[in-house]
């Protein structure tokens, strides 16, 4: 919210500077944004009066105007036709500067000097009055300097007002607060008008059809008015915080709105039918053309202002064009209500816009303030517009609400804050924010709450208002004195981390994509019908549609990101992703959310290199990396299984991973087709990982195992098989042996082509044998070999070799 | 016999002067001093003589054997040496040549900042807890003191899932969740990812926060300055400015934002800062004792204080980094930057 500084100066001194106050207000909760000076650069615009004004002698559209102060004359050459003799204008003198850039210059126009220019209020920045000459009011100073006689020299803070203190949203509330830090009294701005007596009951009624959204509505009526434009100061102040003026009796309603928050509304009195005013909800069906012309629907929960026949206003969120202030308008009838901010808040939601008073009524306004400002704005307006107040108030106000006292025990404050603040200081800080506070007994105070403090409801409201005063930067600084949390690091967290250590240590880089994608993001897996995955949990209002589902895979984020960096020539890419998915759960109102580890290599495993070489990455570099990471986090028990059956892995070369007979993800070459469905060139290697299900396998503790004493022994041996037959069988096929001293065995070997015959392969193997007791001989090994060698022989056909 | 040992002794040095390599020495040694040497074969006729010059050619004759043995060591030694710096010298290679890069990856810089956070609440006796990110409208509004129809709920633009579920705005939910399960003391940080209806260069509809909520016996506003006070030094330096602002948050009350002094201006204002010469960081207050209820604590029995931050906008303070897309955009040479 804007705020004057100027303004605020009408109801509380200000004895410090711009950064001061600004540090003052902030500190106690009005986070100040901004702070912008205006009103520079009019030093060398002055008031002049208009003396006389005389036909250019040598141009039919020009005029040679001689224009004075009570030193000066100045003859200026004008083209405006609105000016009279006797008038006050803004004289720009030679020299002067103005906000578009037009500097003045003493000049001749047509044959004629020119001793300036007198400006308009576009020419000035100070409106959007381009027609004519801006007329000041007769009452400025001549001489003047135009930032003076219009009080422009200002500074506008722009102030963030949280919402649990609508109280703040006016100048006099923002005046409050620094009265109570700087240990003042508010000046209120004083009124002289009575809302005594009862014309006005003969004149008019308010009828509340539904007090419950409607607990207050105090009406006065202005005869007689005049309508025409504000004087400058008020349309200046109001301009200057982002209100337009509009008319006398309008900008009246804003003025005072921005003074003390309560919104007022202004009806046309001759436009209400039977002259009356009644307040009810909306009938089904209704509809309704606000003052923006737009038609509007209404429903049976929204509260409406209506005249005797038909509805005049949305209540407190905008009047209709049935009832405005217009140009011929005589008679006022100003409204200025509480309505039930709840309510109020729908009612805009619903409607889809805000203004200025629903802002407000839907935060809550000072429902004890209504008549006052009622008054205050029908004697701005009797004063402005040359009317006549009616006598009396209507104030419509069954049930008078009654803030409820709130008891506050000086401990609490303590208990909470961890300093102590005495009872005398507590009393003088509430007192200052106007607080009704009475003492109970030692240490207990009873405070009652102002109407406009509606967000004070509990002890724990006034102790939050004790600290503020007192300033948080008082409180002092100590650390807990309990326990710390007795709870170890979460596992899955300890695994998360080795997780990512593990795979940027293989060259990865981690990637973070969004949660949501676009419903057609999947397509490129080809996924069968039944896919689970298919099932995507729907926005209901996303952003755009290509993020208006939650993802059910990992593997479209990582091929995006693929592609941005291919698209950006970065070509060799190692990427992970280790994030949520969220996958649908059968009668449940949440998702199954679950963590997938799923990761992407493609390109050379290296840049190239004066002293090594690149090549391609390939399958058995995405497998390594993944091997490597269950050896890290001791998950055992892992094979790898040859698959056909995942769409958009190449059949030929994925594989399943398995956790002992569970599933627990797949690695792979991307299927070419789904590469062409991403716009991904070349080939690209996937690994996708139930990271849960791997936390589960993972065995946390480490056990040590002696360092052999006695040294190992290997042997190599060289097979020739089918060249279908699987790596994996035949390890497993010397393992079954149970050779006790079977240490490790290493497939160092592939190897196809002359000599070995066609349709098979030769594969070498190292193998350690160790005994924990002893060193074996050789003898011994030799018996242990032969038995390996002529077990393969017999299972796999195979021919030793060389 | 004494001119043959001189002579022997002068040929031996003049030999050895002129020997350049190795196997030069070991051959004038073995035909000196070898077995058969010509000074071993002198050596051998000691006893031909008569007693008296026995001794004192006997002498002599040792003395000139230990001599040329010590000479001809030397001398290889000598050669050894040079021969070892000519090699050095051939080996030398260009030490300005690029070495062999292991290929490394990176965490990504949200990661980074994250771990930095749990590593300084972890210090403080924080554990860390994560919940669900679709979540139920009672935990990430309702149980948090935010009715529907409240205003903070249009502070908050929040994605749907159906009238009731939605995508979490904030981590808060989490505070909730934790005290439903357990009873104080707690101590935790619970880090996530969060949705908001927002895109701009510095709104992300998905972005990171850490939440953090202490609850025990005797926990004052006092506690929630210190805790967070250590955490701002650590995570921002020692010497870094902080400020805590009255602020307001439906589930903590007071409330309090803090703030840092500007580091890219000092404080005096600039375009990072709004001119304010203050960064937002971190949003914290003590638990509103209407949270309390929904969980069934007792807020005369126990207090304690919650504080929220966002990982996006701490790592974007850290690294100067002007845009939140670039988290999400994952260009290679974003990442490999941190």
């Amino acid at each position: 919210m804007k705020i004057s500084l100027n303004w605020l100066r009408d109801y509380v001194d200000i004895r410090m500077g711009v950064k001061e106050l600004i540090n003052l207000l902030t500190m106690g909760g009005l986070e100040v944004e901004a702070a912008t000076p205006t009103g520079q650069g009019f030093e060398k615009i002055i008031v002049a009066e208009i003396q006389s004004i005389r036909n250019h002698p040598n141009a039919d559209r020009l005029s040679l105007v001689e224009a004075k102060t009570h030193q000066e004359k100045f003859s200026v050459v004008c083209g405006a036709t609105n000016i009279r003799e006797g008038q006050k204008v803004p004289l720009a003198l030679v020299g002067a500067k103005l906000p578009n850039g037009i500097e003045i210059k003493r000049s001749k126009i047509r044959g004629e000097v020119s001793e300036g220019m007198l400006c308009s209020e576009i020419e000035l920045g100070l409106g959007q009055e381009a027609s004519g000459i801006m007329i000041l009011d007769p009452d400025a100073s001549l001489g003047v300097s135009l930032g003076e006689a219009l009080g422009l020299a200002d500074t506008i803070l722009d102030i963030s007002i949280t919402p649990n203190r609508p109280d703040w949203l006016c100048v006099i509330g923002v005046a409050r607060e620094i009265a109570a830090l700087t240990d003042q009294r508010l000046k209120y701005p004083a009124l002289s008008l009575s809302d005594a007596g009862s014309e006005i009951h003969r004149k008019t009624s308010v009828i509340l059809l539904d007090p419950d959204l409607c607990p207050r509505y105090a009406a006065r009526m202005i005869e007689g008015v005049k309508i025409g434009p504000s004087p400058n100061w008020m349309r200046t102040r109001l301009e200057k915080v982002g209100i337009r003026s509009i008319n006398n009796v309008v900008d009246v309603t804003n003025y005072v709105m921005m003074e003390c928050g309560q919104p007022l509304h202004a009806f046309d009195f001759e436009l209400l039918e039977e002259g009356r005013i009644v307040v009810r909800r909306a009938r089904r069906g209704e509809a309704f053309i606000t003052l923006d012309g737009v038609k509007r629907a209404l429903d049976e929960e929204m509260l409406m202002i209506c005249d005797g026949v038909k509805p005049v206003a949305v209540a407190g969120v905008m009047g209709g064009l049935n009832s405005e202030i217009r140009a011929e308008t005589r008679t006022v009838l100003l409204e200025s209500a509480y309505f039930h901010p709840m309510n109020n808040r729908r009612t805009s939601k619903k409607l889809g816009f805000e203004t200025e008073a629903s802002y407000r009524f839907g935060r809550g306004i000072d429902y004890g303030g209504c008549l006052n400002a009622a008054n205050r704005a029908a004697s701005m307006i009797q004063k402005l517009t040359g009317g006549r107040v009616v006598e009396g108030a209507v104030d419509a106000y069954p049930k008078p609400i009654r803030p409820a006292p709130i008891p506050l025990s000086v401990t609490s404050v303590n208990r909470i804050l961890g300093k102590e603040i005495s009872t005398k200081q507590i009393k003088a800080y509430l007192k200052n924010l106007e607080l009704d506070v009475r003492e109970e007994g030692e240490e207990r105070l009873s405070v009652t709450p102002p109407s406009f403090r509606g967000d004070l409801e509990r002890e724990i409201d006034l102790i939050e208002e004790a600290a503020r005063l007192d300033g948080y930067e008082n409180i002092p600084l100590t650390l807990p004195k309990g326990p710390p949390s007795s709870e170890e690091m979460s596992r899955e967290l300890i695994l998360e981390r080795k997780t990512k250590d593990l795979l940027i240590q293989h060259g990865y880089y981690e990637v973070v994509t969004y949660s949501f994608t676009a419903p057609l993001s999947l397509n490129g897996l080809s996924l069968s019908p039944d896919d689970p995955r298919r099932r995507c949990l729907p926005i209901l209002n996303p952003l755009t549609a290509d993020s208006s589902v939650l993802r059910t895979s990992l593997i479209p984020g990582l091929m995006e990101t693929a592609r941005y960096n291919l698209s950006h020539k970065n070509v060799n890419l190692r990427i992970f992703e280790l994030k949520k998915v969220y996958l649908p759960a059968e009668g449940e109102r949440l998702p199954k959310e679950v963590k997938y580890l799923t990761g992407l290599a493609m390109g050379m495993d290296g840049e190239i290199h004066w002293a090594s070489s690149v090549r391609q990455v390939d399958f058995y570099d995405v497998k390594g990396c993944i091997e490597d990471l269950f050896e890290f986090l001791q998950v055992k028990g892992i094979t790898f299984d040859r698959t056909e059956d995942i769409p958009y892995l190449h059949p030929g070369k994925s594989s399943k991973i398995l956790l002992g007979e569970e599933e627990m993800g797949v690695l792979g070459e991307v299927h070419p087709e789904a590469l062409s469905h991403y716009e991904i060139p070349g080939k690209a290697y996937l690994f996708e990982i139930d990271f849960d299900r791997m936390v589960k396998g993972a065995v946390e503790e480490r056990k040590f195992r002696p360092l052999p004493k006695f040294p190992a022994v290997h042997r190599d041996l060289s097979l020739v098989v089918e060249d279908r037959l699987e790596a994996e069988k035949v390890e497993g096929a010397i393992r079954l042996l149970e050779q006790p001293f079977i240490d490790e065995i290493n497939l160092f070997d592939v190897y196809r082509g002359i000599p070995v015959p066609q349709g098979k392969k030769s594969v070498s193997y190292r193998i350690r044998y160790q005994a924990g007791d002893r060193t074996l001989t050789d003898d011994e090994v030799n018996q242990y070999h032969e038995k390996v060698i002529s077990r393969l022989r017999e299972v796999f056909k195979a021919e030793l070799r060389g | 016999m004494k001119e043959e040992l001189e002579k022997i002794r002068e040929e031996c040095q003049t030999f050895l002067a002129l020997a350049k390599t190795g196997p030069e020495i070991s051959d004038i040694r073995v035909r000196v001093l070898g077995r058969k040497g010509i000074l071993t074969q002198l050596l051998k006729q000691l006893g031909t003589l008569p007693e008296d010059e026995r001794k004192e050619i006997g002498q002599r004759a040792n003395k000139i054997k230990e001599d040329l043995e010590a000479r001809v060591e030397e001398c290889l030694r000598r050669i050894q040496e040079q021969e070892r710096a000519e090699a050095l010298e051939r080996e030398k290679i260009d030490v300005t040549l690029p070495g062999r890069r292991m290929i490394l990856g990176r965490k990504h810089p949200l990661t980074q900042t994250l771990d930095e956070i749990i590593h300084i609440f972890s210090r403080l006796g924080f554990e860390v807890v994560e919940g669900p990110e679709v979540e139920l409208d009672y935990y990430n509004f309702e149980a948090l003191n935010i009715p529907k129809g409240h205003p903070a709920r249009e502070m908050q633009a929040t994605f749907f899932i159906s009238e009731d579920v939605v995508l979490r705005t904030h981590t808060s939910p989490v505070q909730v969740r934790t005290m439903e399960k357990k009873r104080p003391p707690i101590r935790v940080i619970c880090p996530g990812a969060v949705y908001r209806c927002d895109s701009d260069p510095t709104h992300s509809p998905m972005f990171h926060q850490v939440e953090g909520l202490l609850v025990d016996r005797g926990i004052t506003f006092s506690d929630l300055k210190g805790v967070l006070s250590v955490f701002v030094h650590q995570m921002f330096g020692r010497g870094t400015q902080l400020r805590f602002r009255p602020s307001f948050f439906p589930f903590t009350e007071p409330s309090a934002e803090i703030d840092i002094e500007c580091f890219i201006c000092g404080g005096k204002g600039c375009g990072v800062c709004s001119n304010t010469g203050w960064l937002e960081i971190l949003g914290s207050g003590m638990v509103d004792p209407a949270v309390y209820r929904f969980v069934g604590y007792d807020p005369e029995e126990v207090t304690g204080f919650a504080f929220g931050m966002g990982i996006e906008r701490i790592a974007m303070l850290k690294y100067g980094i002007n845009d939140i897309r670039l988290f999400f955009t994952n260009d290679l040479r974003f990442l490999k930057q941190f």
